[in-house]
């Protein structure tokens, strides 16, 4: 656990996503190492969501979407899991717009503990409070658990979903543009449980917000049509000591 | 805007679009509430000649608890239609016991796992199989499942209860499917990506997140088929035998309302007690496939609101 190899969550070489005709991504390669955040930039279009896709096999439910190339998760290639639901279990995904489950909260955060065979009430009620109050949403909703999630507003639906995600205990989060329909209140607040969360595991996240990357992200990607146009540090890149001089357009907001 | 004089729309005139608009929203209307007036006018028709019989001249308490159907006995014809009731009751029951599973069967593989071609093709087939007419299906129950039926099970007649309610039941399964299809396409994609992504396999999504918010478009599929196996004439008539009696079991023949109606109203008088009756029998039809498409439309609207 202690050797170097442990240390990289996932490792990508030559990744390649096409749709069809259309390659959004064009061959990437990186690491993606154990408790850290890794934040990946760039516009819309460049082949972040695909990536996120890729990494939990969602292109198995996007007819058309194919990838290609080395994708390791804990050194092994997620094509080569058997158990394709085990694979997903172990990694959370939050998506750009909350999807609050068509049942009550309480049943949203439980989803994954009951998938994983928990079983007792009490139990549950322990994932669902230590869940709900991590997301920081416990306090808003602990006296209508029983109520529809998807009544919930925006920015409550999208704790809602961390919540649901945290519920898994992933080795691995991946947040897809959260903070999209989400006020900057909120936004902030989702910020410093990410901060804490980075201690039990990996995150990555993709966000149109450069800023939210340098306030969250210890190394941070850019993306740019299909290519990783630079990874590093993410206090080098944002301090002008990027290696590609299309990082510090990017960043300074000269394009994109 | 008095200083724009070129832009037309801009002033306070009765022009021609807005004319447009006005003749539309009355034709419209129109078209709209002529279906309206269709029904009325239908449940007028059949008040007209059944309900003044049903309420002054018939013995209601008979009508409903006598399994003695004899409209043309003399001296005395008696009108009781619980044989009719049951009989209808017990096909339809039956029916949907064959059609539901079938049905759900076929809408949760379209809806749910069928892509591309598969689900194209299928899509159109069972829309096919829903417009087949039901005078077909009548002749494969007479032609086909009756001799059937008295081979395997080594029965006298194969015209009954069983043949019937199979018949009928395949009949309701694809207009049921093609209406519990929709109801599962109506559940949004991002529930069923948000579940998967969680490790949920495809079938704890289909039955713990897919078919609970569904649940109302599916029950109302259901009572859709059931208003359609009520209702169905033809296959029936042919299908059930057609004999007054009170089924014990699925091996034995009985005759529906709409089958009674549809063979009878032909021989009968204008105007007489028969011909009134069988009017009756038309009313209790009218409101219990009234009852049941409300019943249906009800559901259909609450689930639309909760997702709303």
């Amino acid at each position: 656990m202690v050797s170097g190899k442990s240390s990289i969550k996932l490792n990508i070489e030559g990744l390649k996503i096409s749709y069809g005709d259309h390659v959004a991504l064009k061959g990437a390669s990186l690491e993606v190492r154990e408790n850290e955040i890794f934040g990946i930039i760039g516009p819309a279009g460049a082949g972040k969501t695909s990536f996120l896709r890729a990494i939990n096999r969602m292109d198995e439910m996007t007819p058309g979407m194919k990838v290609e190339g080395k994708l390791e998760f804990n050194g092994k290639d997620v094509s080569e899991w058997r158990n394709l639901y085990a694979l997903r279990s172990r990694i959370g995904v939050v998506f750009p717009l909350p999807v609050g489950l068509p049942m009550s909260i309480y049943e949203n955060v439980a989803f994954a503990a009951k998938l994983r065979g928990v079983k007792g009430r009490d139990d549950l009620d322990e994932v669902v409070e230590r869940c709900l109050t991590r997301a920081a949403l416990w306090d808003e909703v602990k006296d209508r658990l029983d109520s529809l999630g998807s009544l919930l507003s925006g920015g409550q639906q999208q704790r809602l979903t961390i919540a649901r995600a945290l519920s898994q205990e992933p080795e691995l989060l991946l947040l897809d543009e959260f903070s999209i329909a989400v006020d900057p209140v909120t936004t902030m607040r989702i910020e410093e449980v990410l901060k804490t969360l980075r201690k039990e595991m990996t995150i990555v996240l993709v966000t149109n917000l450069v800023q939210q990357a340098r306030r969250l992200a210890d190394r941070t990607a850019l993306f740019l049509a299909g290519e990783v146009v630079e990874v590093g540090k993410t206090k080098k890149l944002f301090s002008g000591e990027a290696q590609d001089q299309r990082t510090t357009d990017y960043i300074e907001g000269r394009f994109g | 805007m008095a200083d724009q004089p070129s832009r037309n729309r801009l002033e306070d005139k009765l022009d021609a679009a807005w004319v447009w608009d006005r003749v539309a929203k009355y034709a419209i209307f129109l078209g709209g509430i002529s279906a309206i007036v269709f029904v009325l006018a239908i449940f007028l028709f059949i008040a007209r000649e059944g309900l003044g019989f049903a309420l002054f001249d018939l013995d209601v308490g008979y009508f409903f608890s006598s399994p003695n159907w004899r409209p043309t006995a003399e001296p005395e014809p008696q009108f009781g239609a619980l044989a009719l009731i049951a009989g209808t009751a017990s096909v339809t029951g039956l029916a949907m016991l064959v059609a539901v599973p079938f049905a759900l069967g076929s809408a949760i593989y379209i809806g749910e796992f069928a892509t591309g071609k598969t689900r194209e093709t299928l899509k159109v087939l069972v829309e096919l199989l829903a417009a087949t007419p039901s005078v077909v299906w009548g002749f494969i129950g007479l032609t086909i499942l009756n001799p059937l039926i008295i081979e395997v099970f080594d029965v006298p007649v194969g015209l009954t209860v069983l043949n019937a309610g199979v018949i009928l039941g395949l009949m309701a399964a694809p207009i049921m499917a093609t209406i519990a299809e929709d109801a599962l396409k109506a559940v949004p994609d991002t529930y069923r990506e948000a579940a998967e992504a969680m490790g949920a396999t495809r079938w704890q999504v289909i039955r713990q997140v897919v078919l609970p918010s569904a649940k109302n478009g599916l029950v109302a599929a259901v009572l859709l088929g059931v208003g359609r196996g009520f209702g169905e004439t033809m296959a029936v008539l042919m299908a059930s035998g057609h004999s007054v009696n009170l089924p014990t079991s699925p091996f034995d023949s009985v005759r529906a309302l709409t089958a009674t109606i549809a063979s009878e109203l032909g021989e009968t008088a204008q105007g007489s007690d028969h011909y009134r009756v069988l009017f009756t029998l038309g009313i209790l039809l009218f409101l219990v496939t009234f009852v049941i498409n409300l019943l249906a439309d009800v559901l259909v609207r609450r689930g639309d609101k909760k997702q709303a």
